[in-house]
């Protein structure tokens, strides 16, 4: 472990403010990474967190800025390696709290195999993805998450790709944390990176995040002001799945499939939600549910608790330590077998 | 170079090649003849030679592995040209290698394998074992070793398939006879491996090795035996150890004297996994490994560890280089200490996985995108990448710089006895740290190594970003054009900043004349042997080596001037040549070999002479 680490006994109050960097932030105005910017630097003024110990880091692309807007220890990487940037440091000081900040090109694209690898290793690290379906710094090409036709630039006459679901890739990759959020509703953001950070061992949150410029709108039909109460579910542990303006509809099971209920007349059969559950099928359920025939659920959809690759890699080097002893140069130079050459 | 005296033929050095199907056991049987040799004491050097497919059919030629002793009473620096013996287990192995026995060489052969099966396998239409003018050639010794392996355990209750598999050990006992080598380091090497966990097999391998020893002194089956006598070899303490063996423990020791832990990340590549392999048995010297998911992520890993605070390391081979230079470049401009080592093999492309060259090189030097200059270090013998890994660690952290060590399969797979350095000759490294009293900026430098002060997460109010954005000297994201200009001279400069403390370079033979022979990486043994050979038959020939090949020795052009002519022997097409004609303007000679194989030393030998005698 490092040694440089200064516990603080009693650690003083932080604000936003101190997490605001001197730098100019570069985003277009009314980029949805402000208020995601914001949230967080809300956030890690109340976890309780040293802020010499958070790290962010970041691949290529709009959201990738952000280490530079956070006054925290920060690295701005390469497209797509944040997750193995992100995985060295935590394996160097697991007392660090450690952020990646991608987005769907970057994490899911470019950076697909890292991010697969990062979520079934279960390092104990935050992944935040920013979802805007399109490539926003490079001007505005479709994404691994634009919806098939999508017309940009590269595809004039329509995207040819089936979209990835985040959420479904992260379930794919036994992630331990699965999680969504929105760059329009701060209180959310907050209390999503707040359970992110509490969870021990990987968490993976997509954020629905407007490119003003080049896809603009493109979730409003999910969470736009007249769309948001029958389009959006919000989850709550141990609470039935209830939406509506009035929390009127409810979900349940058909089989195997969910279908929507008044939840005025039939609320016993109404869903409960339970991210605890080890099985994939409802995580599945949740993950695969969406517009436009189903709300689109906000929220931890998924959490577990499986041992993180950062302690149990620590653990074994303990282990190893108490059966053969601390390491020797005499070990080390002499290894299994000698011999010695006398002067004659 | 042979005399005889009481029925022996004493030679000052013997090669002797151990041939057969993988599944013969050949690597095992020339790890024993080693580690009997060394005990003599003979000088030695040794070279694996296997396929690349893990069980390619049986008796075919692509299934064929061989592994080459060179021991002697006098220097020994390479595994040796061609071989003075063959032990061909089989008609494949006899075929692939037969052509490498100097005339005249001892062929010891396993008569049973020589089936009419096995040699339509090998390509042989008859028997060469009966072939006139083989036996005119070479001095032919055909033994029935899986007869009379079997029948030295036919009281053994073994199953007949584990009786055959002893047969490699026949084979070792008789050439035990052959060049007078002792049996007991061998008895007591197979009691330490069997005698617990099955007696049974214990005593049926030292029964058949002795069988094989007696064989020769009953049978008198060979016209000669040989002699080597003791080398006069410097007193200490030594080890047997391989080139990626000894880079793994050069990395640790380097951590060692940094007071840092080790975290080196790797991605299963020929020929440079065992190092990935050999570290993850040091977890209790707080070495941590991570097998990472692709070549990208395993130096994505080393990265992030060494700005955590690690020493953060890598090891590959050229086609994992590829994969990784996009983030050297990054390393190169956040400016963090990191070792990259490449175990150079044939290319382009998966080219020849389990042959040696040394064609990375230039990629070493200019393989990245934008102004990228990096530290380039290379070893030179299977020991000497224990200092080179060091020492490459050593100018990491000094000079907060990520730094390429080359090696390659030649030199991984070697291996030679190692005179264990005392731990308190190696220096203390120490990391630029910042001063946590002082207001800390990213980009400060020592102004005599240029190194940027370190600071790492975790310490209070040293908050900073580094990326790969082009930044000013505060570490501050600078698009100025001016800037940039500035920051690539910085970069440059910093390599440049080693060249202070390169030592010496060391001159075999006369300090000026007609001829210098350079060279480069695992090259050192082929070319210095055939100058001191040279030297000693009164031929003034000169050679020096290059560990630093970025930046290159400050008095290297003085010393290339003082000879009228140059040569550089090289496993490429003459990249060093290159570095070399356009840096000093000389008309270097380049000796160029790309056949997945190292230079021999007539080779060499035989360019030089050509030359002195032009």
């Amino acid at each position: 472990m490092a040694t440089e680490i200064t516990n603080i006994p009693k650690l003083p109050e932080l604000s936003r403010k101190d997490f605001v960097t001197t730098n100019d932030v570069r985003w277009c105005p009314g980029c949805g990474d402000y208020a995601i910017l914001n949230s967080l630097q809300r956030t890690f003024a109340e976890l309780g967190v040293p802020r010499e110990n958070f790290v962010m880091v970041s691949g290529i692309g709009c959201s990738s800025r952000f280490p530079f807007y956070m006054d925290t220890y920060g690295f701005h990487t390469i497209h797509g390696r944040a997750p193995t940037v992100a995985t060295g440091i935590k394996v160097a000081n697991p007392e660090l709290s450690v952020w990646v900040v991608t987005g769907d090109g970057d994490g899911l694209s470019i950076g697909g195999n890292h991010m697969l690898h990062l979520l079934r290793r279960n390092v104990n690290i935050n992944v935040l993805l920013f979802n805007n379906r399109i490539y926003g710094l490079t001007k505005g090409q479709y994404s691994p998450t634009s919806p098939f036709g999508t017309k940009t630039k590269t595809s004039p006459t329509g995207s040819l790709d089936n979209p990835l679901n985040p959420l479904l890739f992260a379930l794919g990759a036994e992630a331990t944390f699965i999680a969504r959020t929105v760059d329009n509703n701060p209180k959310h953001m907050m209390e999503t990176f707040k359970a992110a950070h509490a969870h021990q061992g990987i968490s993976f949150v997509e954020i629905f995040q407007n490119c003003v410029i080049f896809n603009d709108s493109a979730w409003d039909s999910i969470y736009g002001k007249d769309n948001r109460d029958d389009q959006m579910l919000y989850l709550e542990a141990g609470k039935p799945l209830l939406f509506g303006k009035n929390k009127t509809k409810g979900i349940r099971l058909n089989g195997l499939s969910p279908e929507i209920v008044d939840a005025t007349t039939a609320p016993a059969d109404i869903l409960i939600h339970q991210p605890e559950q080890a099985s994939p099928l409802y995580s599945q359920l949740l993950a695969t549910m969406g517009a436009p025939d189903f709300p689109t659920p906000m929220g931890v959809i998924r959490q577990i608790q499986r041992p993180t690759y950062d302690a149990l890699i620590h653990q074994q080097t303990a282990a190893a330590k108490a059966k053969k002893g601390a390491g020797t140069w005499q070990e080390l130079l002499h290894g299994k077998s000698t011999w010695t050459i006398k002067p004659t | 170079m042979t005399s005889s005296s009481s029925g022996f033929r004493e030679m000052k050095s013997v090669v002797v090649r151990f041939a057969g199907d993988s599944g013969d056991g050949m690597q095992i049987v020339g790890e024993r003849f080693t580690d009997t040799s060394v005990t003599v004491p003979n000088a030695i050097a040794t070279f694996p030679d296997y396929p690349s497919e893990i069980r390619a059919p049986i008796g075919t030629i692509a299934g064929v592995s061989a592994f080459q002793v060179h021991f002697g009473s006098t220097n020994v620096l390479t595994p040796g040209d061609e071989p003075d013996a063959l032990v061909a287990m089989n008609p494949a192995a006899l075929k692939v290698h037969l052509k490498d026995l100097v005339p005249g060489g001892l062929v010891i052969a396993n008569s049973a394998a020589f089936t009419p099966e096995n040699l339509e396998m090998a390509g042989y239409a008859t028997n060469p074992l009966d072939d006139p003018e083989l036996h005119s050639n070479y001095e032919i010794v055909a033994i029935d070793i899986t007869g009379l392996a079997t029948e030295a355990l036919k009281d053994s209750s073994l199953t007949m398939r584990e009786k055959l598999r002893t047969k490699n050990f026949f084979a070792l006992g008789f050439s035990y006879w052959v060049y007078s080598r002792p049996i007991q380091p061998t008895i007591d090497y197979i009691n330490a491996k069997w005698a617990n966990k099955s007696p049974q097999l214990a005593e049926a391998n030292i029964r058949v090795l002795k069988a094989g020893y007696f064989l020769g002194e009953t049978a008198e089956m060979t016209r000669n035996r040989y002699m080597v006598a003791q080398a006069d070899v410097a007193p200490g303490t030594y080890r047997k150890i391989s080139g990626n063996e000894a880079i793994a423990l050069g990395l640790i020791a380097g951590a060692k004297k940094s007071g840092r832990e080790l975290l080196f990340s790797g991605y299963p590549i020929t020929p440079a996994t065992s190092i990935l392999e050999a570290l993850a048995n040091y977890q209790h010297f707080d070495v941590q490994t991570v097998q990472a998911e692709d070549e990208i992520a395993a130096i994505g890993v080393a990265i992030g560890a060494s700005f955590a605070g690690k020493i953060g390391a890598t090891a590959t081979s050229g086609p994992g280089m590829c994969l990784k230079s996009e983030f050297m470049g990054l390393a190169v401009t956040a400016e963090l200490p990191l070792v990259i080592v490449n175990v150079q093999r044939g290319g382009p492309s998966t080219g020849l996985p389990t042959k040696t060259e040394q064609a990375d090189l230039l990629q070493a030097l200019y393989g990245r995108h934008g102004e990228s200059p990096m530290p380039v270090i290379a070893a030179n013998s299977p020991s000497d990448c224990f200092r080179a890994a060091f020492e490459a660690v050593q100018l990491a952290i000094k000079h907060s710089i990520p730094v390429i060590l080359l090696s390659d399969g030649y030199l991984a797979n070697g291996s030679e006895p190692w005179k264990l350095p005392d731990e308190a000759d190696l220096p203390e490294l120490v990391m630029p740290f910042a001063d946590p009293a002082l207001p800390y900026v990213a980009f400060e430098r020592n102004p005599e190594t240029l190194a940027r002060t370190q600071a790492i997460p975790g310490q209070v109010g040293l908050q900073h970003r580094v990326g790969g954005l082009e930044k000013d000297n505060k570490g501050c994201i600078s698009h100025d054009q001016e800037n940039h200009s500035r920051m690539t001279l910085v970069r440059a400069a910093k390599v440049e900043a080693l060249a202070k403390n390169i030592p010496p370079l060391t001159i075999t033979g006369p300090a000026q004349g007609k001829l210098l022979v350079l060279g480069w990486g695992g090259t050192y043994g082929a070319i210095t042997s055939a100058v001191e050979a040279l030297n000693a038959e009164g031929v003034a020939v000169s050679s020096t080596h290059l560990r630093y090949l970025n930046p290159l020795p400050p008095e290297l052009g003085e010393l290339l001037k003082r000879f009228d002519q140059v040569l550089i022997p090289e496993l490429n097409s003459g990249q060093l040549s290159m570095m070399i004609r356009a840096r000093y303007l000389i008309d270097a000679l380049t000796l160029s070999k790309v056949k997945g194989s190292p230079f021999k030393i007539s080779e060499i030998r035989e360019r030089i002479l050509q030359l002195l005698n032009d």
